[in-house]
């Protein structure tokens, strides 16, 4: 499983917007790169980044060869509820990692 | 002109040329309170990604040194926490004091070559690829435990002539461009070179995450970055020129906090 680092609050008011920043550990290979031999170095990417809140999606990105190593996505959303930020990272080669973190609204 | 004239003319101009590289050769050494760390050269962004934990990809290499300090390896099927224990603790200021003196070689050796040798003497593994990542998530974890420390390597009569090999090599002209590290990192960092700051050298938060290598890396690898551009026959990783280098940073950059690991562009 890939190393991953999530700042989300632990609490915030109802109504509150909240700023979400993740990272995870990926080679983010281009595909366009070659070997010392001159083989083509076939693409390993990251390419779908989706985040769930309480089972509802509240972002998603398409992630493409130009995005660096390790990709850091950030991004805010409005604490509703309190609950559970689900985190998933798909990609190629059957690459799959989830994260949770839980959140108190008051 | 006369053969006097000419002659004249001739001494004149090697005085000139003798003068001129005099004026380098004197290149003063930035005086301490002047001493600025690569962090101070970034830009806002850049600063930012390095103060955050959780930006920080160089505490992606941190975390999975934690997991490998309890890995057991070796035919000795020890794990680095089965001596040393909480590396919060034991580790707590040692890459500060690195390059160190090692009584066995008579010579001081890196965090990196301190990790091999335990590996080898210790844990009877072999020893980790520089570069390797598991080496830098080691010697990362290792070097975290003394951020914000000040930088302390031990001069003494045994480290001081290591010490003094590694300036005579920071002050020597050498390769292609006949260059030596001094010209930039002492009389011009407050320069640009094609654009991007020149900075003043000092080895304050390695092994770092630098965004143009997208991944970690050591010093050797930023010194071997740096003695390519000067197009200079590179020295191997490990070679006892690139350690005394190395003892001569950290004893230039001493006093100054450990940032490991450090985010550069």
């Amino acid at each position: 499983m890939a190393r991953t680092l999530i700042n989300v609050p632990k609490t915030a008011k109802k109504g509150e917007i909240i700023a979400i920043k993740t990272l995870i550990s990926h080679e983010m290979e281009t595909g366009f790169r070659h070997d010392n031999m001159g083989k083509a170095i076939p693409r390993d990417i990251i390419s779908l980044f989706v985040c769930t809140y309480n089972g509802q999606e509240i972002f998603r990105a398409e992630l493409h060869p130009a995005i660096a190593a390790n990709p850091f996505i950030a991004f805010s959303t409005v604490a509703t509820a309190s609950g559970t930020l689900e985190f998933k990272w798909t990609g190629d080669n059957g690459f799959s990692a989830t994260e949770q973190a839980t959140i108190t609204v008051e | 002109m006369t053969t006097v004239e000419r002659r004249l003319v001739t001494v004149v101009a090697m005085i000139c040329a003798a003068a001129s590289t005099m004026h380098s050769a004197l290149a003063a050494d930035i005086p301490l309170e002047e001493r600025k760390s690569g962090y101070e050269f970034m830009g806002r962004d850049t600063r930012a990604m390095q103060d955050d934990d959780t930006a920080n990809p160089g505490m992606l290499s941190v975390l999975d040194g934690e997991t490998a300090w309890q890995r057991k390896a070796g035919s000795a099927a020890k794990s680095c926490a089965d001596c040393h224990g909480d590396a919060s603790a034991s580790m707590k200021g040692v890459a500060a004091r690195y390059p160190a003196f090692d009584a066995a070689r008579g010579r001081p050796v890196s965090l990196e070559q301190r990790v091999n040798i335990c590996r080898a003497e210790q844990q009877q593994a072999p020893a980790l690829a520089p570069e390797s990542k598991e080496l830098l998530t080691l010697s990362a974890y290792v070097g975290r435990q003394s951020r914000g420390m000040p930088i302390a390597v031990t001069i003494d009569e045994r480290t001081r002539p290591f010490l003094e090999a590694g300036r005579a090599t920071f002050f020597r002209r050498q390769g292609q461009l006949n260059f030596a590290c001094t010209q930039c990192h002492d009389d011009n960092w407050k320069e640009k070179l094609a654009g991007s700051p020149i900075t003043q050298a000092h080895p304050t938060g390695y092994p770092l995450y630098r965004l143009e290598w997208q991944g970690m890396g050591s010093l050797q690898r930023r010194l071997r970055n740096c003695i390519t551009g000067m197009r200079v026959e590179n020295y191997p990783f490990g070679a006892p020129e690139l350690i005394d280098l190395e003892l001569y940073l950290m004893w230039r950059a001493r006093g100054m906090p450990l940032e490991t690991p450090a985010v550069r562009p």
